[in-house]
């Protein structure tokens, strides 16, 4: 499958007609034959999406510049606050004024732990080396100064996410954008436009929910599984329907069967499989630090010269800023329904915790991947995606794409059981709550595991960007309308911290759930 | 009723905290002093949950707290039935950690806990609040077999 071309993003609006995999003369697998029968589907989707306006000798995709600009809007509106409270975001992980009463409930740590498990995935390993492999070193410093910005999206988003949350009565929460898009500007006296934007958003997260965060996962373990059992003349070539048959599988057995031991291990096996990605990379790094200046030389001179890339400065920029949307999702809604459950009587705070999200992913993880390929000189070799980044990690260690693969497959399966239910929220939010309407729903999710893994990854990028990306229309459109009221939060907050109603809490005292 | 320090009781149901709690009103009347009663929800506020689980959070809590007052109610009984002035708490945290502060909080005398009845390998590796507390109490502590 290494032999396919990937097809930049960024000229979809030229890829409808375009197939390089359809000439291939070869006997027609199954997986051909998916994959025929998906990619005009995907590849109008993201015409649509991805309209572009030529700047310059290059295109560019108007959804990005949408993303960025409300990032940076954010960031004025909130006067930096990605920078300002950073400290106390900090703080308030730590459990600095965690109430000793709420023991018991969802703490800022879990949240921001469970959203995090979320997005730190594929997208920080293959996403990244797909930006560098076409828009160069210097996407790294877009995709840096993307993921510094979009700190404020998600401050802005995770905080409505908190307060416009629904309670059911049985106790459990649900929350999200289609509920502060459908109540917030119910409040604002716009209901038939906060409703319609609520619609517009859960149709778009289903799509992102089996796109970006189903079939491009699927997609690159695959990948990676192909890679490290011999590659072209691996067993597994032709037959990613297979590899997706039994991830299916494994997801259906535990977003439908209810089986909590597979989920269990993997909630324990994550986080170690993240700190053994970060540590190679930092040994990497470490190991080559005379490189590290001539990296970072690459990565801002390529930010401003665009060198041998494709589109120059703008195609850097623009895959950059892809990237780090795919990668952090700031701006899309997804984590506002993770962060919707945090117990706190003060929603600002779970915002200004969120905003450690795209700095955890972004801006250490995924500049760490960055680093670790222009340092090892992969980045000619004419490898993309998974590929890239594990021939980046085996030119230092030999055996570490093994254990890339087994991250690989793991990242892929958390983000796919987060995202089945941020899909499952959205679709619930349609049709309503009910047993049978959930089964057809995770039944579907299942279905798509195998067309992922089975497809080539151009469509499969393609559709994923432009489902997840479509997210951010009617997200950000609230985010604008909805803006004064964060600005409302954040000054009724500090008033109460100025006025030592909120402090820090010994935290020594622990609990006390009943006197 | 006497207004001195009362004797602390880890309880979590077993027939260990059982005869703890048998043990603890025989000092109590003969001391004439109050009892405290704890029940520990283990619980950690790093502990990692799913999306899932994040959601059910606030209704499991209310449902545990509600099976640990059923859990507490017959060991109160075993002190109001003699009269002895009991008092009590459910708490979430480490168990170790918790009764240690609480000792403290309530001055209390000493703390009474039953006990697993596991392997010395067992405790080492599961870790025993019982080899918890004799490490760190502030107050005596007696362990019922």
């Amino acid at each position: 499958m290494s032999c396919q071309k990937y097809v930049p993003a960024w000229a979809a609006g030229l890829a409808t007609s375009i197939f390089p995999f359809m000439t291939m003369a070869q006997e027609v697998t199954l997986d051909q034959r998916i994959n025929e029968t998906i990619a005009p589907v995907s590849n109008v989707i993201a015409s649509i999406i991805f309209y572009s306006v030529p700047i310059g000798d290059t295109n560019f995709p108007l959804i990005v510049g949408w993303l960025v600009l409300a990032a940076a809007i954010f960031t004025i509106y909130f006067g930096f606050v990605q920078f300002r409270k950073f400290g106390h975001a900090i703080s308030l992980v730590k459990g600095d004024y965690f109430h000793p009463e709420d023991a018991g409930e969802v703490t800022h740590f879990q949240a921001l732990a469970t959203a995090l498990s979320g997005t730190v995935g594929l997208g920080n390993i293959a996403g990244v080396a797909v930006a560098v492999s076409i828009g160069g070193p210097g996407a790294t410093f877009w995709m840096i100064l993307a993921g510094l910005m979009g700190m404020a999206s998600k401050f802005t988003e995770c905080t409505l996410g908190v307060k416009y949350r629904t309670e059911l009565p049985d106790g459990r929460v649900s929350g999200g954008p289609m509920y502060y898009l459908s109540k917030g500007l119910a409040e604002k006296g716009k209901p038939g436009l906060g409703k319609t934007l609520a619609i517009i958003f859960s149709v778009c997260c289903i799509g992102g929910a089996v796109g970006g965060g189903n079939m491009f996962q699927a997609n690159q373990a695959f990948q990676q599984m192909v890679n490290v059992t011999g590659g072209d003349s691996s067993f597994l070539v032709g037959n990613g329907w297979l590899f997706g048959l039994v991830m299916a599988v494994i997801v259906g057995s535990v977003i439908i069967g209810g089986i909590k031991s597979i989920a269990k291990v993997t909630e324990k096996i994550v986080p170690f499989m993240a700190v053994i990605y970060v540590t190679a990379g930092l040994v990497i790094i470490i190991s080559n630090i005379g490189m590290v200046g001539q990296a970072f030389s690459d990565i801002f001179v390529g930010a401003f010269t665009g060198a041998g890339v494709a589109g120059g400065v703008v195609g850097a920029l623009i895959q950059g800023f892809k990237r780090a949307a795919f990668s952090n999702e700031a701006g899309i809604g997804s984590a506002a329904i993770a962060h919707a459950a945090v117990r706190t009587k003060e929603p600002i705070t779970e915002g200004y915790v969120a905003l450690l999200e795209p700095f955890i992913d972004t801006v250490v993880i995924c500049t760490m991947t960055a680093l670790v390929i222009t340092i090892s000189g992969e980045l000619n070799s004419g490898l993309t995606g998974v590929e890239l980044t594990s021939a980046a990690f085996a030119s230092a260690y030999t055996w570490f794409p093994l254990v890339l693969a087994l991250a690989v497959v793991l990242f892929a399966f958390s983000t796919m059981l987060s995202w089945s239910y941020y899909g499952l929220k959205s679709w619930t939010y349609l049709v309503g709550e009910g047993k049978g309407k959930e089964i057809v729903f995770k039944l579907f999710f299942c279905l798509c595991v195998i067309v992922g893994a089975s497809m080539s990854l151009g469509p499969v990028i393609d559709f994923s960007d432009s489902m997840i990306f479509a997210m951010a229309i009617p997200n950000v459109i609230g985010l604008y309308l909805l803006m004064p009221v964060v600005r409302a939060e954040i000054k009724q907050y500090w008033a109460k911290i100025d006025s030592g109603e909120i402090r820090k809490v010994d935290k020594a005292i622990t609990a006390k759930a009943q006197a | 009723m006497s207004e001195t320090t009362p004797i602390l009781i880890g309880y979590d149901g077993t027939d260990a905290s059982d005869r703890a709690v048998q043990f603890a009103a025989n000092r109590a009347s003969a001391e004439g002093c109050p009892v405290h009663v704890i029940h520990v929800l283990e619980w950690s506020p790093y502990s990692f949950l799913s999306t899932k689980e994040l959601e059910e959070r606030h209704q499991r809590r209310t449902e545990e707290l509600s099976r640990a007052e059923a859990t507490i109610a017959p060991a109160l009984r075993v002190f109001t039935d003699r009269n002895i002035p009991v008092t009590s708490e459910v708490r979430y945290g480490h168990s170790g950690e918790l009764m240690c502060q609480i000792a403290t909080e309530k001055k209390a005398t000493q703390i009474v806990i039953g006990r697993k009845g596991g392997t010395a390998l067992g405790a080492r590796l599961m870790g025993s609040l019982a080899l918890t507390l004799v490490q760190a109490s502030p107050v005596p502590v007696t362990v019922v077999p």
